[in-house]
This record gives structure tokens, sequence and C-alpha cells, in this order.
């Protein structure tokens, strides 16, 4: 029981090849099975996902949750889904037809398609591209193609403008994912996903900790999260860019959303946190999955504390913080990291680049871990002083106003 | 079998399983078009004029600064993959890479174009 | 020829690739347009895959799916009045299909001509990312193209800041 996934997998293939099935075949058909797997598991863990998120939210905001439908409300998912999808897509009048209902499918496969390379466990992975990272992000970006449909075909104006600002925030939340996710990259020397999970003997995490958080909020505003929902927030916008969508074309939208916030936690688990790495993890495989599943739930339970506790952001303080500080800060640490590694890898030789042990990989750990904190310190420090430069700003217009108001006043009284 | 074998079949099912139940909705669900229904959402109120948006010239310059970035992103994995085996040279060469465009940044932010109006 | 998988799947990115661009050129509806444009991009990064490059497959995705066509979208979508269809067809078309057909004559003469009994260069090596990228810093290899492209895009950059200005 040690390796489920081989086990299985062997054992379907000798029962096809068994039934006098060509072995190749045999192969692409263990392949389908797996890939209808990975696909139903992202749609059907977003039920728990869901049920999840209200309650955890529901606790910290000191109330029960959901707990009504069945034992602590667990059908509460199944019921909502239900009513969605036995309600009419209306379709609004004028509206283009293809890209009004290739938006959602394309939404849903941009997510889906990241589980391909996804490494659950050490020999549990659906392909190991060697080009395993940068397919990730260009799926990704397939997602924002989808909005920029979905807004145009609903014919709504509003529709349009929520989708055009949703797309000018992800596109900008895009860069500072790229270039920290080329942090992984360059400590591993590949992008072969499979490969950047068992390198991680020390977790990049903790070797580059400011990089795994430029990367986590980037994530945050990609998938439209709190603190930066602004793009879907009732008050605002209402619905943004699926105002127009109904009945089960909205609960594919909703269900891409969901996948999307569950795929992207299991990334942060498996780039910066080790994946599936663990105790027995090497000899155990079948222990891997159970680690990179709870991983990524701790981060997912990370990103519900975030959305019940801060509040949401402004768009152009959104956008600011992206361009303004974000983008310099990672090229700078990328810079310096670079910079650190080689000269100290130059001056300590061969053994600064081995990773087979955790003793091996201290040294280089370190070093990078000390170019994080410069750099977060003066990251800490230039948001002072953005900031107080911002407050003063506002503090000189603030003094502007009043003195129009006094002069105007002044003058009434006149 | 090469290691695209099971994208194309994920491809496949991942557009097949949301689009089965559209389908089917279409088919067997209640279809009743109603004016009212199908009448564009503004807020409860009757729409008023084209559906058109004002052009905000900020959102095309955030796509091409994107486009900027990405292309740079582009260069530099590569670069990323092959770092370990690099001499400090090839080092200073991305580092060069890197600060042009950075500079490209400084001067966006300088013009103004990254301010959201 | 032996009708293999790989031969159903490269006809059936050659069909997005040729399609696509068909129904960027053929389409009155603008948006409908850029929709093929992008099969037609991902058409091309079909093709890329099937001949093992898969770095430019996603690059093809990313930058020009994911960023080039946005913008294109974007564009579209703010210069034109929703559900605009274009203008009628162009009084010149006679001589234009004249032009476009001997265009196509040559190449298609040129391309037939030259691709008889061409041999694969070599084997692709596994490690050819990290090739890539040592050769794009090497003196040998394209350090000096690498870094005039970091200019060409501070000055696109620039450029089209000045122009948005305007």
């Amino acid at each position: 029981m040690g390796d489920i996934f081989t086990t299985i997998s062997t054992f379907l293939i000798g029962l096809l090849t068994g039934l006098g099935v060509d072995p190749l075949l045999a192969h692409i058909i263990v392949a389908f099975l797996g890939a209808f797997l990975i696909a139903n598991f992202v749609l059907l863990i977003l039920i728990v996902n869901i049920w999840l998120e209200r309650k955890v939210i529901g606790r910290m905001q000191d109330r029960i949750g959901p707990n009504r439908v069945g034992p602590w409300g667990i059908f509460q998912t199944i019921a909502d889904l239900t009513k969605l999808v036995s309600k009419e897509i209306i379709i609004p009048s004028g509206a283009d037809l293809v890209p009004f209902m290739a938006a959602p499918i394309v939404a849903v496969a941009s997510v889906i398609l990241v589980w391909a390379v996804m490494p659950l466990a050490k020999t549990a992975i659906g392909t190991d591209l060697n080009i395993g990272v940068l397919y990730m992000v260009a799926v990704s970006s397939l997602g924002i193609m989808s909005i920029l449909l979905a807004g145009w075909s609903s014919n709504n104006k509003y529709a349009l403008l929520g989708a055009f600002r949703a797309v000018a925030m992800l596109v900008s939340y895009e860069v500072p994912m790229i270039l920290t996710l080329m942090v992984p990259v360059l400590l591993s020397g590949s992008m072969q996903m499979g490969k950047i999970v068992s390198d991680q003997q020390i977790w990049y995490g903790f070797s580059m900790p400011v990089a795994a958080l430029i990367f986590y909020i980037a994530l945050t505003a990609e998938i439209g999260r709190s603190p930066f929902d602004l793009l879907e927030a009732e008050s605002e916008i209402v619905a943004g860019y699926h105002i127009e969508y109904s009945g089960f074309a909205f609960a594919i939208f909703y269900a891409a959303e969901w996948a999307h916030a569950f795929t992207v936690s299991a990334l942060m688990a498996a780039l910066f946190f080790g994946g599936w790495q663990g105790p027995f993890a090497e000899t155990i495989p079948t222990l891997g999955i159970v680690y990179f599943m709870g991983k990524t739930f701790l981060i997912y339970f990370m990103s519900m504390w975030l959305r019940a506790t801060l509040p949401r952001v402004r768009i152009d303080h959104t956008m600011s913080f992206c361009w303004k500080f974000l983008i310099p800060m990672s090229l700078i640490l990328i810079t310096l990291v670079v910079l650190v590694d080689k000269l100290a890898a130059l001056a300590i030789g061969e053994s600064y680049l081995d990773t087979t042990t955790m003793l091996a990989m201290t040294p280089r750990s370190l070093a990078l871990l000390a170019v994080n904190l410069v750099t977060g310190a003066f990251a800490v420090w230039w948001i002072g002083v953005m900031g107080r430069r911002e407050r003063e700003r506002l503090a000189a217009l603030e003094i502007k106003h009043v003195v129009i108001e006094t002069s105007a006043a002044g003058q009434q009284a006149k | 079998m090469s290691e695209w074998t099971f994208v194309a079949l994920l491809a496949v099912i991942s557009v097949a399983l949301p689009a089965v139940p559209i389908v089917a909705g279409r088919l067997l669900g209640p279809r009743k078009p109603n004016k009212e229904k199908n009448a564009t959402y503004e807020c409860g109120v009757e729409t008023v004029g084209d559906t058109w948006v004002q052009f905000k010239v900020q959102y095309y310059v955030f796509a091409l600064v994107f486009l900027v970035f990405d292309i740079e992103v582009i260069f530099l994995y590569p670069w990323a993959v092959a770092y370990n085996q690099l001499t400090l040279f090839g080092v200073f060469a991305g580092i060069v890479f890197i600060v042009t465009l950075a500079e490209a940044l400084v001067y966006a932010w300088r013009k103004g174009a990254l301010e959201w109006v | 020829m032996a009708f293999t998988p790989v031969t159903f799947v490269f006809l059936l990115m050659s069909a997005f690739a040729l399609g696509g661009s068909l129904g960027v050129v053929i389409n009155r509806n603008l948006i409908h347009a850029a929709m093929f444009l992008m099969l037609a991009l991902f058409g091309m990064a079909g093709l890329f895959i099937l001949l093992e490059a898969s770095f430019l497959a996603a690059v093809q995705i990313l930058v020009y799916i994911g960023a080039i066509s946005v913008l294109i979208t974007i564009t579209i979508m703010v210069t034109r009045r929703i559900m605009g269809t274009t203008e009628s067809v162009n009084k010149q078309w006679p001589l234009a299909a004249i032009v476009a057909a001997m265009i196509a004559g040559t190449l298609g003469f040129v391309l037939l001509g030259r691709f008889q009994n061409v041999e694969p260069v070599g084997a692709v090596p596994d490690t050819y990312i990290a090739e890539m990228g040592k050769a794009l810093v090497s003196h040998q290899g394209y350090l000096l193209p690498f870094e005039v492209a970091s200019v060409l895009l501070l000055a696109a950059l620039i450029g089209s800041i000045v122009v948005a200005r305007e």
C-alpha cells in the first residue's frame, strides 16, 4: 500500500493488455482515466471548499454559518448548486451567443488544465512537462480572455466596464506573479514541477520568504479574492462582468472562481512549501498526497482568514500597489538574489548547489534568507516613505480645501 | 506516447465536462424568453443609449506595459533555468537586461502612465 | 503515408491555424474575427508542440493569446460601437485578387520546390532550455541580440507611452 498510484496504474494496464488491448492504447486509456479523475476532483472538491469557507468565515465573524441543510450544513452547497442548475439560462437581448457560452467554459478549462502538471506525490503527476511552470502561466492567462468575452457578449455597459477593470487588474498582477515564479525556477535550475518539488529538502518558503509573500499577494489578486475582490463586490459594480449570466452558466463561473482559489493554494504549496515533501514521503509515496493536500488546505485557510479580516482595497490603490511597490520589489529581489547567490556559489564551490539533504542545502538557504531579509527591510522602509508622502499630499489637499471653504464662507458673510 | 498526451486528454475533458450540462440545460430546461427578462440589466432602470464605454487610455496603457514585461520575463526564463551553470559574466548580462527594463518601468512611472484615472 | 494519431493531430492543428486565419480575414464582425485569431494562434502553438518546441508553444500562448490578443480585443472594443459590422468590400477587389493570386503562386512554387527530401537536423536534447539560457548570455551565442532586445523593448514602451498621451 506504499505506492497506490503505481500499483493501480500497473494493475489497470496489466488488465487491459491481458484483454488483448494494444499496450499503447492501454496507456492512453489509463491516462484518460487519470485526467478524468483529476478534472472531477477539482470540480467536486469545491463543494467541500464552499461549505468550509462559509463555516470558517462565519465562526470568525462570531456566527455559526449554514447549519440547516444536513448535519452542520454540509449539504448546503449541493442545495445551492441544485437550485442554480434548475434555473433558466437567460440570454440577454442583443447578446452574441458564441462568446457568451464559450466564456464560462474557457474559464473552467483554464483552471483544470493547470492540474496537468501539479505534482501530487512522488510518483503521481499528470505529466512532468519540461516547461511545467511556463505551461501553467500560459494556461492561466487563457482565463483573462474569457473575462473579456463574457463582458463583451453580455451587451451590457456595466458588464463591459467590469470586464475592462478586471482585465486591467489581472494583467497588472500577472507581472509580479511571473517574476517571483522565476525564483523556484532559479533555485532548482529547471521548469519541471516534479523537480522543483523534489529539490525542496528545505522549503523555498523558508529560504525566500519575501518572494513567497509577493507571490502569494499576486495570486490572491489574480483570483479576485479579498482584499482585492473589487471586481465583483455587490456594492461596487454589482457582479461585474457576469451580471447577465444566470442558471448553469453562472454556476460554471462560480465554480471556476472557487476552483481557481483552490488551485492557487495548491500551487503555493507545491512551489514554495515543498508540495508532497514531508517525513517518509520519499519512501511511501501515498503519504505524499496527504501532505500535499494538508498544506494546500492550510494555505486555503490562510486565504479564508484574510478574506474575513481585511477590508477591500480601492482600485487605484490596488494598481499603484502593484506597479509601484510589488514589481520594483520583485525586480530588486531577483537582482540581489541572483548576484549574491552566484558570488556565494563561486566562493563556496561545488557543495553549494547540492540538494540531496537538508544539511547540504543550509548554506544556500541561509544566504538567500539574508538577502530576503535585507530586501524585506528595504521594502518596509520604502512603503513607509511612500505612505508618508501620500498622507502629506492628502493633508495638503485638505488644507487647500479648508482655505477655499473659509474664503468662500468669508465672502458669503460680507 | 509523448508528454503532451495527458494535456490533450485533460483539455478535451475540461471542455466537455462543463459543456455537457450546459447543452443538457438548453435542451431540457425551461425556456421562456420574455421581453422583460431579456432586457439588459441596468440597476432596474431602462438602458439609455448605446452599449458603449468611454475610452480610457488607461486600460490600453496597462495592457501595453504588461505586454513589455511579459516579453521580458519570457527572455529571462531560459536564463533562470541555466542559472546554476552560468558564470558570473552570464549573471551580469541578465542583470543588465533586468536593469534596462527597470528603466522602462521608471520612465512609465514618472510619465504618469501608471496612474489610474 | 501512414495515418497515425500524430497525423491526425497535425491535421487538426493545421485546420485551426488555416481556418482561424481565414476566419479573421473574412469575418464581418470584428469580435468574431478576434476570436478566430485566437483559434489560429492556438493552432500555431499546437504545431510548435508537434515540432517538439514546447517552449515556443508556451510562449505563443502566453504572449500572443494572453497579452497581444487581449490588447487587440480591448482596442476593438473601445473603438467600435457594440456589435458593429465593418463596411462593405473595397472597390478595388479584382486587382487585389490578381496580386494575391500571384503572391500565393510564387510562395507555393518556392516552398514546394524547397521541401523535397528534408531530414531533421537532429534530436531535441532534454536540456534544451538550459542550453538556450546559456546561449543567450554567451559571447559566441546570442548575447548582443539579448541585450539589444531589452533596449528595443525599452524603446517600444517609451514610444507607445508617448503616442498614448497624445
